[in-house]
């Protein structure tokens, strides 16, 4: 069943099907190949969104190559978790969020609570990168005394607008940026990116529930469903679906897209009610973990990993050669 | 009967008496208003000295003036009478319903904005159910969030110990630049609030059951957050003690000096950072030292100042008052404070224990 909130919508990017399973997974499952991203963007043909397009994939694979180099340094990273949200990651701070570098605590800039802290190695690049602090600070990633771990740290890094790492309290913490943003009369959206094994965390649904009550239309919540946590598939281990039934009857608006899709996330974002009382919005992106590392993609045994010696070169090499359509047996590892 | 734990006192017989427990804001009913009573010295109280009803009201004054202060509560608007703050200021008040680790982690989101968020809800639920949002998002982060965990200790007796909060000072005490302050009356619950305003950091503030005694005539002036407050001056013991317990304290150290025992009183509002110099003045200039405090004796107040004596060096008759290693018996307030001797009888009683060690 899909609710009326999911449907009622106008804007075609809007949930298609309401399956409960999933489809990436099911279709990995059948060995479906999913069609290329590049060659998707190209049938567009607005050359601006084509530019945009492509500096966005530019930097999502810039956010892979990141963490790679990065995870080298303590010999252990959370890659597969990252390179799902990648292209996520990018459209926000390339593309979609309003921010000062030069004033990180501006007081009406948009806000990511990156909620699955441990993407963080990926976040850190993006805001070096957009010049929130000299990227030679990376260099001491993980080292002792250093402001950069695996889960970041508002008081040590800008741009950071909330420490995370322990998940579950991501939603509500954004809950109260925008509900802040109500009391100061600011406009300002509120981002909040999850990852699906923390859907598990019941504190995630009493903030879910806070933001549909208090109609939060400035919240915007990021679902990275890339059906992996790390003991295994979120629907074996602990399953979240029907996440859009789910949201939609905590009076959320729902949009369910293909997080890899660089159009389909710009069309999301193009598709968000502006800031102001009114449902929160959730789009929930399909994507696959360990995106772009053919060794990785969906495999669970990567949420944790090191490349050593040649299997690291080997991995820079094809993350430089882009994003490659998706094979399921490619897959299984 | 209960079986008790060894370190339990025998139960008393049942006694017939009215139960004591507070209800206030909890219950609607019908029948005579009984005449509040202090559980401790069985003596009336008046009600404008009830902390946890002045809180509502002293924000909601405060606010006037700035209009950084929100009030969070999970559904306890009337126990706690946020519901004052709610009325004036409506826009700035956020009832989230049952949910104490949202609410915890909300208040978190809203101080990073810039506003100040005082959170009230049982003592038990701040510092145990939500007691990792109040570590990792309110004080890892340094948000100035205001904790107002109210019905601390076993203030609501005969709920049982789902709703005490025996342990939350050592819980809290532990996390750092969290400070942890405990108001012995309305009076102090004011001054805390005014002077949470110019602190930086996220606090615990620990208070009673609403209807904690007067210790302070007034809103003392000078009061700092992490500075004690010497209330009576004595050389054969010095009493510290902390929140709910001040009061008792006074009334037992009256008692002794009706007995020629001389005592210090030191009201120990603040666990977190802690007074250390005051603690050893106490061991240095008096003969012996008493905590006195509505919590487990483990972890609290009197593992604070034992750390403190013991870092110094200092051996001195000691002795740790509070509720023993056990969940409590089953009671109402007041005969749980006599049958643990946290009333003023009881504390005189172990007081002259230490005395004749």
């Amino acid at each position: 069943m899909l609710l009326a909130g999911a449907l009622d919508t106008g804007c075609s990017r809007r949930l298609p099907d309401g399956s409960a399973a999933g489809w990436p997974f099911l279709q990995r499952q059948k060995g479906i190949v999913m069609i290329g991203e590049r060659e998707r963007y190209q049938q567009r043909g607005d050359p601006e969104r084509g530019r945009l397009i492509a500096r966005l994939a530019d930097r999502a694979m810039f956010i892979r190559l990141e963490t790679v180099r990065l995870a080298e340094i303590p010999g252990a990273g959370h890659y597969t978790g990252t390179f799902s949200a990648a292209e996520l990651i990018a459209s926000l701070y390339y593309a979609e969020m309003r921010y000062r570098p030069d004033e990180p605590s501006w007081p009406a800039r948009d806000r990511l609570v990156l909620s699955k802290g441990h993407a963080a190695i990926g976040l850190y690049p993006v805001l070096a990168d957009v010049g929130f602090f000299d990227r030679e600070l990376l260099d001491d990633y993980t080292r002792l005394g250093s402001a950069f771990g695996d889960h970041p740290d508002m008081r040590k890094i800008k741009g950071v607008d909330f420490s995370s790492g322990s998940l579950g309290h991501g939603l509500s913490v954004s809950v109260g940026m925008a509900l802040a943003g109500r009391v100061t009369r600011t406009d300002y959206r509120t981002f909040c990116m999850v990852g699906d094994g923390e859907l598990a965390e019941g504190q995630i649904w009493e903030a879910a529930m806070a933001a549909g009550h208090y109609r939060l239309g400035s919240l915007v919540c990021i679902v990275d469903r890339n059906y992996l946590s790390i003991d295994g598939a979120t629907e074996d281990i602990m399953g979240v679906e029907p996440l859009t039934d789910k949201f939609a009857s905590f009076r959320w608006s729902v949009q369910r897209i293909d997080g890899h899709d660089l159009d389909a996330i710009l069309d999301a974002y193009d598709c968000l009610e502006p800031p102001g009382p009114g449902q929160p919005q959730v789009i929930i992106a399909d994507t696959v973990k360990g995106r772009g590392v053919r060794r990785m993609e969906g495999d669970v045994g990567w949420h944790v990993g090191r490349l050593a010696g040649a299997d690291y070169d080997e991995v820079i090499a094809e993350l430089q050669g882009g994003l490659q359509p998706l094979t399921s047996g490619a897959s299984d590892g | 009967m209960a079986d008790l734990t060894s370190a339990s006192p025998a139960l008393p017989q049942a006694d017939g008496q009215a139960s004591g427990q507070d209800l206030s804001g909890l219950f609607r009913g019908t029948g005579e208003v009984q005449a509040l009573k202090d559980p401790k010295s069985g003596r009336g109280i008046a009600v404008t000295s009830i902390p946890a009803f002045v809180a509502g009201e002293e924000l909601a004054d405060l606010a006037e003036a700035d209009d950084r202060i929100v009030v969070l509560t999970a559904d306890l608007a009337h126990a706690n009478r946020t519901i004052d703050f709610a009325v004036r200021h409506p826009g700035r008040f956020f009832n989230v319903g049952v949910a104490e680790q949202n609410m915890m982690s909300i208040a978190a989101g809203m101080a990073s904005a810039g506003l100040i968020p005082f959170v009230g809800t049982f003592a038990s639920y701040a510092a145990l159910l939500a007691c990792e949002q109040v570590r990792t998002d309110c004080a890892y982060t340094g948000m100035p969030v205001r904790i107002l965990a109210h019905h601390s200790g076993m203030s609501l007796g005969f709920y049982g110990t789902s709703h005490h909060s025996l342990e939350d000072l050592g819980i809290m005490r532990a996390i750092a630049e969290l400070a942890v302050v405990c108001a012995a009356d309305a009076n102090q619950l004011r001054a805390i609030l005014r002077a949470s305003l110019g602190y930086g950091g996220p606090m615990y503030i620990r208070l009673g059951r609403g209807r904690d005694p007067q210790v302070y005539a007034e809103p003392p002036a000078d009061f700092q957050i992490g500075r004690a407050i010497r209330l009576r001056e004595g050389s054969d013991l010095a009493i510290i003690a902390t929140g709910s317990e001040v009061h008792a304290c006074l009334g037992a150290a009256r008692g002794l000096a009706a007995a020629g025992i001389s005592v210090r009183v030191i009201d120990m509002h603040t666990i977190h950072p802690l007074d250390r110099n005051e603690i050893v003045a106490a061991a240095r200039e008096t003969a012996a030292v008493l905590t006195v405090e509505e919590h487990n004796i483990t972890g609290g107040l009197g593992s604070a100042v034992a750390e403190t004596l013991a870092d110094a060096g200092l051996a001195t008759k000691f002795t740790r008052h509070g509720v023993p290693d056990e969940h409590v018996v089953l009671g109402p307030p007041a005969a749980l404070y006599a049958h643990y001797r946290l009333d003023e009888a009881g504390i005189e009683s172990v007081a002259r224990q230490l005395l004749e060690r």
